[in-house]
């Protein structure tokens, strides 16, 4: 029987956190995922959980307890924002490649500088090859919903990988929405227990976790390791199935809104999806074939049924709330466009950085967006195709 | 379980890996001999040494070997010299070059 709450995104993850009772949390609080371990230690205190709770002095500790805990054999996770997220570089990439699953709560911020603590997503996408799942959200119900999925994702025999659950800083951290919570017995049948084939507490078979590798081994590690990233996809889907059936709400590797004959479309990830889609219904509504794509999974990247979703477009605008400093756009734009050549599409493709730094996104940009698609289709021509949107100029 | 190790070397496939590189097995540490690390080792002065045994257990590399309570010479195969030891010995029985 789900329940119906008014809630911010970063108190949605809390307390899907306290609904999983995950094993091990420990945390170190920036702007603007504090709250969650803010909610999380309340939880603790009160008894709620049966979770070890570690308040440590650095990021770069978290990651560090976080993947200590795992290795274990202890369900774990931690949460963090922008500069804290670069501070645990050096341990993401160690939980990926020890194959261990385990959390991040990412709540996404700006990287510095010019320092900033509003919502872009240049942390996570820093961190787009550390060889984490990377799942992201456009509204509060979907950073809950995300996270009741994670630990299935990431415990699956076929992946082992860590996941990282993202949302937009502020937009959807902060922000107070409607939001249908689960059941705490029905997360806790949907989650169910962590039982670990390999960890460290097993006194029935020694072992050692991240030994080094020489050259002789360093390739061969990194191929196994992509070869658990390969089953991710599929999992995803199933795992979103079984969500469904619990929650009537349905996921896949992406949304498509009203794509079914769209000649222009826009793809984007987070929060200013929503936006968007109050865009394209007033563009909609004047007869005009518009639509989005919004990634949900952005590691590993389903580039052939993204290219699929866009077999139809003339013209299709990528938007990036991150910069690449590639002189040809983000990280999203170069993955999308890569996709769509490799399915061999005639698409004009373009890609728009947007958003950084928290830059609003009116709906009245989006729809210029679609103004600027149609203007690309008339001249037969995609001009430039690296471009700013909502920039003083 | 994909942890037999037994498998393991340099003509080993990708495939047949263990999963996150990960080493079973109880102090496989053993076969992997770092001793020559460094150049300074202790030097073990059996006559001073009263089989106190205060080094054994801060050596980092268990390289000081104890057999019916009694410790013998080093194991310099695994010793990387760090000189934990010389600090730790109350009487002279140990000493290293640079380490006082």
């Amino acid at each position: 029987m789900a329940k119906r709450e008014r809630l911010s995104g970063n108190e949605a993850v809390a307390i899907a956190l306290r609904q999983i009772n995950p094993d091990v949390f420990p945390a170190f609080p920036i702007t603007p995922s504090t709250e969650i371990p803010q909610y999380f230690a309340s939880f603790a205190a009160d008894g709620l959980v049966d979770t070890e709770f570690i308040p440590v002095e650095s990021e770069h500790s978290s990651m560090s307890a976080a993947i200590g805990a795992s290795a274990a054999g202890a369900r774990s996770l931690t949460a963090t924002s922008s500069c804290g997220l670069a501070y645990m570089w050096e341990e993401l990439y160690i939980a990926a490649s020890n194959r261990l699953p385990l959390a991040l709560a990412l709540v996404n911020r700006a990287l510095s500088g010019p320092i900033n603590i509003n919502c872009d997503h240049s942390d996570s996408m820093g961190a787009r090859d550390a060889g984490w799942i990377q799942v992201y959200a456009e509204n509060n119900q979907e950073a809950y919903d995300n996270m009741v999925q994670a630990f299935r994702i990431s415990e699956h025999k076929d992946v082992r990988l860590p996941i990282m659950i993202c949302q937009d800083g502020f937009i959807t951290s902060h922000a107070v929405e409607n939001i249908e919570l689960l059941e705490d017995e029905e997360v806790k049948g949907f989650v169910g227990e962590y039982e670990p084939e390999n960890y460290l507490l097993n006194p029935e078979c020694p072992m050692a976790v991240g030994p080094y590798s020489v050259t002789d081994y360093y390739m061969e590690a990194k191929r196994s390791q992509a070869e658990g990233m390969k089953a991710v996809e599929q999992v995803v889907l199933d795992v979103a199935e079984e969500f469904e059936a619990l929650s009537g709400r349905a996921y896949g590797l992406f949304e498509t809104y009203r794509m079914e004959d769209a000649e222009r479309a826009v793809v984007m990830i987070g929060s200013a999806a929503g936006t968007t889609k109050d865009a394209v219904d007033r563009l909609r509504e004047k007869g005009e074939k518009v639509g989005l794509l919004k990634i949900r999974l952005f590691r590993p990247f389903p580039a052939e049924r993204i290219a699929e979703a866009l077999k139809g477009v003339k013209a299709v605008a990528v938007m990036d709330r991150a910069e690449g400093y590639t002189n040809h756009g983000g990280p999203l734009g170069a993955d999308v466009m890569a996709a769509l050549f490799r399915a061999r599409s005639t698409a004009y493709a373009i890609n728009i950085v947007y958003g950084l730094g928290g830059r609003d996104v009116r709906v009245e940009d989006m729809e210029k967006v679609f103004a600027d698609l149609k203007q690309i289709i008339d001249d037969d021509d995609a001009g430039e195709t690296y471009r700013y949107m909502g920039i003083r100029e | 379980m994909a942890t037999d190790i037994s498998k393991l070397g340099l003509k080993t496939k990708w495939q047949d890996l263990t999963e996150g590189m990960i080493v079973a097995g109880a102090g496989t540490s053993r076969a992997f001999n770092t001793g020559e690390w460094s150049n300074n080792k202790p030097q073990f002065i059996a006559d001073k040494c009263k089989q106190c045994l205060l080094c054994v257990p801060v050596c980092p590399d268990s390289s000081i070997p104890v057999t019916e309570m009694k410790r013998g010479e080093f194991d310099y195969e695994h010793c990387k010299g760090c000189g934990i030891c010389v600090k730790a010995c109350p009487f002279g029985a140990i000493t290293m070059e640079g380490v006082n």
